[in-house]
């Protein structure tokens, strides 16, 4: 007889369990164990501890959750694994290791998963992020069919080419945790012990969801927009204009929050569905902009500041 | 020693996307002759490759041990300047030796253009392959094409379609020597990587596959295909089913497993209410998948999908991928049903806010540009007597064409853009012939895949195509080399088949000029001149070409000859070309276009026609019997030819023209062309004109190549 193959439910670790397992699998492995980033963002790529770590010759290890806003992929709460916002584990290794995949599928050892009983593949899935001006080649991981990581050799960010490579690991949580948790709707997931994702984020999936699609006024929200967009560019103009001197303690960091609040403010006029598509190709490419420059101006800061303490943020 | 030995090469790399294996086994392999005949060092054998996910294998079971010494002369200073008088050598000699590394005693002379001199024999020894192998397997490694590639170890680094993580190189039973990106080549390959061991010894080619299989390799493509194959005919036929045929998937599976099993999985029947393109698709695209089919042809609620492991004792493999299907299907419901709500005809105004190309303007206005080019193209049947078309269906079917640009379904399956127009509409109350032509209008996407299945459906693909054409075209977006974003090779070839498949005798250059009017009249008021127009008939013509020689096994030149004397009707163009096929067989016709030839170069070699073309032949300048009876056979045969031809019975027509073959021959024997009257000489240029004109309206013979013997 076969056996019948059913998951057992409730088996595998709470939603916060599986994060710290991660973070700890990695905060072993010497990553700096970074916070989420305090401004609206649609993937932990933004953070600045990827977009500007990954620059310049200096190496770092990073590990931290993004919960990451993709306001077009909400559905009010009402679709078992689409969410407005879902929360990423980001890694990034800079240099990229040479035994990184198997580092990788410790990690999977890490949190439960045996590797010989499960179908693990890596398939061709080269990532880019066109209002960064970044991509990157990789896979997408599979775990028995399910998409539960972004696997990218950054090879561009910011319009800069990459020397050395970093590789940037990013874990989908919340349904590596209905996996794990073997329920079919993330909103059934144990976040602790005794309380549900559900109960958690429920209404904040209902509410944003509402926002993005049908409260957000259009017209404020591209005032928004253009006026960060001239906060950041005017930054970056008195950036260029700066002396030295100036340049070395100038807020660049403070010209990319701009830029994301940018492309935050995008997404939520993607998702009112409010942008042509030529128009929606020019939005990016104004963000983009924004993003190089600020890339630019970043390695030039960089590069004046002595050696050792280089890349600090 | 032996003279030659074994090759064994292994690239090990991270996972190489799996439509691109078999591609680099194709180009490792060319390479690798090509540097190792360069070398000498290819014997009899020649080098065979095969690929999975994380290798490239190379194996030759022969290669020369060490490159044949080659000898060499060179020469030396003059024979008076090395010997003095006495015979002795002098310091010339003697520093001309030591240069060469030979003995002064082997000097010899030799009788060069300069008067005698001193020379040596300079034998080259062959190196031994190993070392040649050290430098030469880096280099093909590193020239291996993709058509993607990435860093890893920095900018300066190699570049390669994923990381290089071990090199297996060993001639014989030793490793040969060299390094690439850090990585040292060596004698140990590495198993499955969840099943197998991580550092395996070979001894060389001979248990390089036997010890791959045991660690749950198979390193060759067609084992795994079998694998697959045997597995998933056996869990269907368990359960009554059959297999969704689907050669790409196998292809692909093929390539992303290194030890693939097939696994039986369920879902609920009651997704079964979906159309089952949209289960296949989702099932396919996403899962890779195959669907499952009962008795009658109708989808199980089963699928198989092909992991990379030996066995799923436990089934948590399947859970998983049951799992993975129900939230896919719950999506693919969820999109259905939103999309259902909304009648297809309402999304047309939501199209003029989807770009088609910048420079092209939305897609409302290419549905506006289609709608009326396929309206002309409809009248034209009409015109032609051709039935079973309406020009009232054929226009709301360019309607409604592109209306599933916008569906969710679409953006989420662009794979199903025309599908599910087609299914939208058929629910939504249209007619069966404009439905199935709306989901048709994409085909055919390429030699052989299946064809719009009316002609309702045909007259709008045809009609998109060539708008495609000629708008990209006009902008300059024309296909060069590999670089075809917009797949307008495709376009062309779908629309030659149209023609070609649906008989529709068509003229191309007005076709392609009504498609031009469209870009005129719409807002962008672009302008398509004559030139664009050329260049896009040109496209068609040779994308004909390839279906000809493809599809129907036609000969290159058969096809230049029948195109040479006209191409504007592709479908009559096609029927010359056969003509031309069934006649050549026939004993008379290739001598008689080795004749026409001679006609054309004597032609050629007059001069411009102006200076010796008489208005008519004038029979009394003939001076020979074989002028007048190759004049009065021509006649009588053409005025036959010229019936058979306007019937189209072009066989009959060329059979006749063969039948000339003795007079011309007879001609050529008796007369020379280029006489010294004047008269005489034009009077037969004209003739040979004349009769190459008369007979080159079905095909130009002259552009027959003789056949081989």
């Amino acid at each position: 007889m076969r056996s019948k193959g059913k998951l057992e439910p409730a088996k595998g670790p709470t939603f916060q369990e599986l994060l710290l397992q991660l973070e700890t699998f990695w905060a072993r492995r010497d990553c700096v164990l970074q916070q989420p980033y305090d401004v609206e963002m649609g993937a932990g790529t933004m953070h600045p501890e990827t977009f500007f770590r990954v620059l310049g010759p200096e190496p770092y290890r990073v590990a931290y959750v993004q919960p990451s806003r993709r306001p077009a992929d909400g559905r009010y709460g009402e679709n078992p694994n689409r969410l407005y916002k879902h929360h990423q584990l980001q890694v990034v290794l800079k240099p990229a290791p040479a035994d990184i995949q198997d580092l990788y599928l410790e990690s999977i050892r890490a949190i439960g998963i045996n590797l010989r009983e499960h179908d693990i593949r890596f398939e061709e899935d080269n990532w880019e992020s066109p209002t960064l001006g970044a991509w990157g080649i990789g896979w997408q991981v599979l775990l028995d069919g399910l998409e539960i990581t972004q696997f990218t050799y950054f090879q561009q960010c910011g319009g800069v080419d990459l020397d050395p490579v970093s590789v940037e690991l990013t874990y989908g949580l919340d349904r590596i945790a209905a996996y794990l948790q073997g329920v079919d709707s993330v909103f059934d997931l144990l976040w602790s012990g005794s309380q549900r994702y559900g109960t958690v984020r429920l209404a904040e999936e209902q509410q944003f969801s509402a926002y993005s699609f049908d409260y957000a006024d259009a017209a404020v929200t591209r005032n928004l927009f253009d006026l960060h967009e001239q906060e950041s560019a005017r930054l970056l103009r008195d950036y260029a204009s700066s002396d030295e001197a100036g340049k070395k303690r100038f807020p660049v960091l403070a010209a990319y929050d701009q830029c994301l609040k940018c492309s935050h403010l995008f997404n939520v006029l993607d998702s009112r569905g409010v942008i042509s598509v030529t128009e929606r190709a020019t939005l990016i490419g104004r963000v983009r902009q924004l993003a190089c420059r600020t890339a630019a101006a970043y390695l030039e800061q960089i590069s004046a500041v002595p050696e050792g303490v280089q890349g600090a943020l | 020693m032996k003279a030659s030995a074994p090759l064994l090469l292994e690239i090990g790399c991270e996972e190489i996307p799996a439509g691109m294996v078999a591609g680099a086994c194709g180009e490792l392999k060319v390479l690798l002759e090509k540097y190792l005949s360069a070398e000498n060092l290819l014997g009899e054998e020649s080098v065979e490759t095969f690929g999975s996910p994380r290798r490239l294998t190379a194996i030759c079971r022969g290669l020369r041990v060490r490159q044949e010494d080659v000898q060499r002369e060179v020469v030396g200073p003059p024979k008076a300047v090395a010997f003095d008088a006495t015979g002795k050598p002098t310091r010339a000699a003697e520093s001309f030796a030591a240069k060469q590394g030979v003995p002064i005693g082997s000097l010899y002379a030799v009788s060069t253009p300069r008067g005698e001199c001193v020379a040596a024999r300079q034998v080259i020894l062959g190196r031994p392959a190993a070392e040649r192998l050290g430098e030469i397997l880096p280099r093909v490694i590193g020239e291996i094409p993709w058509p993607k590639t990435m860093h890893w170890t920095g900018a300066s680094g190699l570049r390669f379609i994923r990381p290089i993580r071990w090199i297996v190189a060993m001639l014989a039973k030793h490793t040969i020597r060299f390094e690439l990106q850090a990585v040292r080549a060596g004698n140990s390959t590495r198993g499955h990587r969840f099943l197998g061991k991580a550092n395996i010894p070979v001894t060389g080619p001979q248990d390089y596959l036997s010890k791959l299989r045991r660690n749950f390799v198979l390193a060759r493509p067609v084992e795994r295909r079998q694998k697959v194959e045997r597995e998933m005919g056996k869990l269907a036929s368990r359960r009554g089913l059959q297999v969704n045929s689907d050669d790409a998937l196998l292809e692909l599976v093929t390539y992303l497993n290194e030890y693939p099993t097939a696994i039986l999985g369920d879902f609920d029947a009651a997704y079964l209410e979906l159309p089952e393109e949209i289960l296949i698709t989702v099932m396919r695209g996403h899962q890779k998948y195959f669907a499952l089919r009962d008795r009658e042809g109708k989808l199980a609620a089963h699928f198989l999908a092909v992991i990379n492991l030996n066995l799923d004792s436990k089934g948590l493999v399947r859970a998983g991928h049951e799992r993975v299907l129900r939230a896919r299907f719950a999506d693919a419901r969820f999109f259905w049903q939103a999309d259902e709500r909304c009648r297809l005809a309402d999304n047309l105004a939501k199209l003029s806010q989807v770009t088609f190309q910048a420079k092209l303007g939305s897609y409302g206005e290419k549905v506006e540009r289609v709608r009326a080019l396929a309206r002309w193209l409809a009248e034209q049947w009409l015109a032609r007597g051709v039935h079973g078309v309406n020009v009232a269906d054929v226009d709301r079917a360019a309607e409604l064409a592109k209306c599933d640009l916008v569906t969710d379904m679409v953006r989420e399956f662009s794979e199903l853009q025309g599908v599910v127009g087609g299914l939208y509409a058929r629910a939504q109350g249209e007619s069966e012939e404009v439905a199935c032509a709306v989901y048709d209008h994409y085909q055919p996407t390429g030699l052989s895949e299946p064809m719009p299945r009316n002609l309702t459906g045909a007259t709008v693909a045809l009609a998109d195509k060539l708008d495609t054409l000629v708008g990209c075209f006009a902008v300059g977006l024309v296909p060069t080399g590999s670089s075809d974003p917009f797949a307008l090779r495709r376009a062309a070839l779908g629309a030659v088949r149209i023609i070609l498949g649906q008989g529709l005798g068509l003229s191309l250059s007005e076709a392609v000029a009504a498609a031009a009017r469209g870009f005129a009249a719409h807002s962008l008021k672009l302008r398509v001149d004559r030139e664009t127009e050329k260049k896009v008939l040109e496209f068609l013509v040779d994308r004909a070409r390839y279906v000809f020689v493809q599809s129907e096994g036609l000969a290159n030149d058969e096809i230049n000859a029948a195109l040479a004397a006209g191409w504007d009707d592709l479908v009559d163009a096609a029927e010359r070309i056969r003509a031309v096929r069934a006649i050549r067989k026939t004993g008379n016709f290739e001598p008689l276009a080795v004749s026409f030839k001679r006609i054309r170069k004597i032609l050629e070699k007059a001069g411009p026609e102006d200076k010796w073309r008489l208005p008519a032949v004038q029979p009394e300048l003939f001076e020979h019997q074989a002028e007048r009876k190759l004049h009065a056979a021509a006649q009588r045969v053409a005025k036959e030819a010229e019936g058979h031809k306007r019937a189209k019975r072009y066989r009959e027509a060329l059979q006749q023209i063969a039948e000339l073959r003795p007079e011309v021959d007879d001609f050529f024997d008796q007369v020379m062309v280029m006489a010294e009257q004047e008269g005489v000489r034009k009077n037969r240029l004209t003739l040979l004109r004349g009769f190459l004109d008369e007979f080159s309206t079905i095909a130009d013979f002259a552009e027959l190549t003789p056949a081989e013997k």
